[in-house]
Parts: structure tokens; sequence; C-alpha cells
């Protein structure tokens, strides 16, 4: 029978991406130690290019990076997500975890401040955080549940704004995509993502003293390996300040 | 599939003891999680939870969207499954594997597609919106073109399968009588495909009310305009675990409620 076939051929090609997965992620010998490392959103492409320098200089360890946003990966790590530190985009995030007992001693370790992105060629013509109010300006922000949206609620309101947004997006990293892809106007996110996001969008700064810092710190887990509070120290040294710096972060 | 039912019922013979163990198996990893969630479910503050404006706002859309998505996979899905069981054309594999691919794509990357078909930058989309004024994203209207898009395959491949499985010469018969292709259609075709046309339909719904991934890439997540409930339980689960799970059991409840009942009413089930 045909639909059988059809079925077949959909259980190879699911059977076929497992596996193509499962030898992505090739098990590790036993004298490789394997760090899960679960960071906001907006580090990926920091702490992307940190883990590859810190494997580098310590051959016998394996990062691997669960980017998310920070709330979701508290949420993880509080029921018991099997991971060695928690890089979280603010306080509060954090807080989650340590509350929980699962993580300790967090430090500062970078900041970052908002900035507004949009599209290239900015349809819109957003110049300045009081665009953002305008009624045809399509503007996307983070939920106020995650740590974005809590630094762009505390934008508007510092600034007296007044902003209707069209959707409040997961996390950063759903903001600038939906940018990226220009079907929003404007987006508010990190300085940082404007960095990343290279040419496909262009960023709006907005002024130090009308502007939000999120300050981001990092902790291991109770459990951790030794080698985790070795990632965390790298991650504070000298190296991973400048692969930060060189993404937009500044310094905590 | 229906052509047992006159059939007087016999004694069963009991089931080999492999397949009760497996199937036993079977039930306990599909029904743990859903126990896990009653026995985690916060019962004592369960009204107030669901009786926030967010929580029915989120409900209701979601009853809306869902159901017109099911009505729009059916509508444009029924036609479809005709033509691919019943039509020899070139191509007729390519377009019976197309119709799968929203099965084996994750959601997210459906989304990132419809942004790229519907978005208003899109192929069809930069029309609708250039020329009209209309755009799909951050609109419930985009909720509803998500969810048909996951659930479609659903409906597709039911009604194709009951399609190929039905005996053409009751078709054959019509026409030889003297009956125009369209009323064989309806009179001869459709009833026969009737009890999995409801199946597929109810499928299509049951993925729509589910939609997660394709629905927040390509429609966005606003309260009361593209927020349905799986939706609002994941921005739940950042804030308050009770009220995620709280509407976690709704949504689960909603569903079983429904599935249950009309399967057991239109496919002649029995409990």
């Amino acid at each position: 029978m045909r639909v059988r076939a059809d079925l077949a051929l959909l259980a190879a090609a699911l059977a076929s991406g497992l596996t193509a997965s499962c030898s992505s992620t090739e098990a590790p010998d036993d004298t490789t130690t394997v760090l899960t490392v679960s960071a906001a959103a907006s580090l990926t492409d920091a702490f992307t290019e940190i883990g590859d320098a810190y494997t580098s200089e310590h051959p016998d360890t394996r990062v691997r990076f669960n980017f998310a946003g920070s709330s979701t990966l508290a949420e993880q790590i509080s029921a018991g997500a099997p991971v060695d530190v928690f890089a979280a985009a603010s306080p509060a995030a954090m807080q989650t975890a340590v509350g929980a007992g699962t993580v300790r001693d967090p430090m500062l370790f970078t900041a970052n401040s908002l900035a507004i992105a949009v599209p290239a060629g900015n349809p819109a013509d957003v110049a300045t955080l009081a665009d953002l109010t305008r009624d045809d300006v399509t503007v996307i922000v983070c939920a106020t549940t995650v740590p974005c949206g809590a630094a762009t609620e505390d934008l508007f309101r510092a600034n007296g704004l007044d902003v209707a947004p069209a959707s409040l997006e997961p996390d950063v990293r759903a903001v600038l995509t939906k940018v990226v892809a220009d079907e929003a106007d404007a987006g508010v996110v990190y300085r940082t993502d404007v960095i990343a996001a290279g040419q496909d969008v262009e960023g709006i700064s907005i002024p130090d003293d009308a502007n939000v810092v999120n300050d981001y710190p990092i902790a291991v887990t109770v459990d951790a390996p030794a080698e985790a509070q070795a990632f965390v120290d790298f991650v504070l040294g000298d190296k991973g300040q400048e692969i930060l710096g060189a993404w937009g972060f500044a310094s905590p | 599939m229906t052509s047992t039912t006159a059939e007087p019922r016999r004694r069963q013979a009991p089931a080999p003891g492999v397949v009760l163990v497996l199937a036993i198996v079977a039930l306990a990893f599909l029904g743990l999680p859903l126990i896990g969630l009653l026995l985690a479910a916060p019962w004592g503050q369960m009204t107030e939870l669901l009786t926030t404006p967010a929580a029915l706002e989120a409900l209701r859309l979601s009853l809306v969207t869902s159901i017109l998505a099911a009505a729009l996979a059916v509508v444009l899905g029924l036609p479809l499954a005709w033509l691919i069981a019943r039509r020899e054309f070139p191509g007729r594999n390519i377009v019976r594997g197309l119709v799968l691919i929203p099965l084996v794509l994750p959601p997210v990357v459906g989304g990132v597609t419809l942004l790229t078909a519907f978005g208003r930058r899109g192929l069809v989309g930069q029309y609708l919106f250039d020329w009209f004024g209309i755009q799909l994203p951050f609109s419930t209207a985009g909720v509803v073109l998500a969810e048909a898009f996951v659930a479609m395959p659903f409906l597709v491949i039911t009604v194709e399968g009951a399609l190929r499985s039905i005996d053409p010469r009751f078709e054959e018969a019509a026409r030889t009588l003297g009956a125009k292709p369209s009323r064989v259609l309806l009179r001869v075709t459709a009833p026969l495909i009737a009890p999995s046309l409801v199946a597929g339909a109810l499928l299509a719904w049951a993925r729509a009310l589910g939609e997660f991934g394709a629905t927040i890439t390509f429609a966005g997540n606003f309260p009361g305009v593209t927020q349905t409930l799986p939706l609002a339980v994941y921005s739940a689960l950042e804030v308050s675990r009770e009220e995620a799970i709280a509407l976690s059991v709704v949504l689960l409840g909603i569903s079983f409620a429904v599935l249950v009942s009309l399967r057991g009413r239109f496919l002649g089930g029995r409990g």
C-alpha cells in the first residue's frame, strides 16, 4: 500500500535525522571532560568563541553550550538539568537558580546595554527612541519575563515612552530574527546583538544617559566538576574579557 | 475500515504476551508524563489561575484559531487529497512528499519558511503588504496560517488513505447509472470517506491547538492577538510554574475530551 511506503520513507527520514544528530555529538573518551554551559541567548557569539579559545588551551575539555532565554535556563537548572555553568543576562534570572539552591557564588562578568535594531535601509525612518511610539512603526520587544524585556520596560519607563509593541518575543535573538527578516520596523535588543547581526540590521544607539545597563552574572552549579570553575575563571580573565569586548560587551 | 461493523462480535482470543507487555510499556511511556503533570497541578488555585484575563484570552484565541485552521485544512486539504489519490499527473510523488514536509520540519523552521513566503518581504507576502497593506505576521490571521501549515498534512494523509482504500466499483457503478462526476463525489465518495474525513479533521485540529514553534516564529507573541494557549504556557513558564502547569492541564483536558468524545461518536469507537 502506497501510504505505508510513504510512512516508511518518513520514518527513514526521521531516523537519519536522529543518527545525524547523534554522530555530531560523538561520545567523548574517558579522559575528556564535557562541560555543559547554559548561557543567555545574547551571549551566543561571544561564548561560542570563548568556548573555542578555552578548548584550545584545555584540549582535554569539551564545552557544550545551551543558549536560550535566561529565565528558561534558570527554570531548567532549578528543575535539575545537568548543567555545570550558568551565565545569565540578569541578576534576577541568576537569583532564581541561586534560590533553588542549584548554583553558588555568582559573579558579575560583563555588562550590556540596549540599542534599537532596524532592518537594513531603515524602512520606517527610525532615528530616536521617541520614534518607537509612532503608530506607523511596528516595534517588537522581548517579553518582560526575560532580562532584555525587563530592561526594555525600564528603558521605556525611564524615558516616559508609551510604546505599543506588536509582539513580545521569548528571547532577544527572536527579536533580532524578525528585524533581520524585515517583519518589524524596529526591535529593542542589546547593543551586542546589533554588532553580531552585521550587515543585516542597522543599529540606532541610545544615549548613555537614557540607556539601561544589564549586568551579567556567571556561576558554577553545586554539582559541577572542578573544570567548571576553570571555565568561569577563563571568562573572567583577560582572554575571556577581550573576546567579550570584541563582541560589544562592556566591563561589569 | 467500515465493512466490519456488521459482523457479529466473536469471542476474543487473548493477546500474545509480548504484544501485551510492549503495549503496556507504550501506554506507560505516553501516560506517565501526563500523570506527572496532573500530580504537579496546583488544584487548589486552579480557578484563580485560569480565570485571569490573560488565561481566558489565550484560551479563547486558541479555540478560535485552531478551529479556523482545521477548517482551512479541510477546505484546501480535501481537494488536494482527492487529486493525489485519484488522478495520475506528472510529479505526483513529489507532491505527495511535499505534503509530508510540515510533519518532518521542525515547527520553528516551518515558521521561518512561512516568513519567506508570507512575511511582508516574502514571495507572496510582499504583494499582500504593498498592494493591500496586509501584514500576516503579528496578526491573528498569521496564527491561523501557521497552525494550518502544520496541521494540514494530517488531514491530507488520512483522507488520501481512505480514498485509496474504498472500492472504486461503487463510484463506477454510480457513473454507469448516469450520475455526474460532482454527484458521484458528493453522494458516493463523500459518505464513504466521511469517518476518515472527521478523523483527519480532528487530528488537524488537535495539532493546530498544540502548535507552538511555527506560531511564535511567524506570528509572534502578543496577548489577545497572537498569544495562543501553548505560547501562554511558554511565557508563564518563565514566571510561574503553577500557572504554566494549570494552563497545560486545560490544554490537555480540552483536547482529550474532544478527541475521545468525537472519535467515539463518528468512528464507532467503543470507549
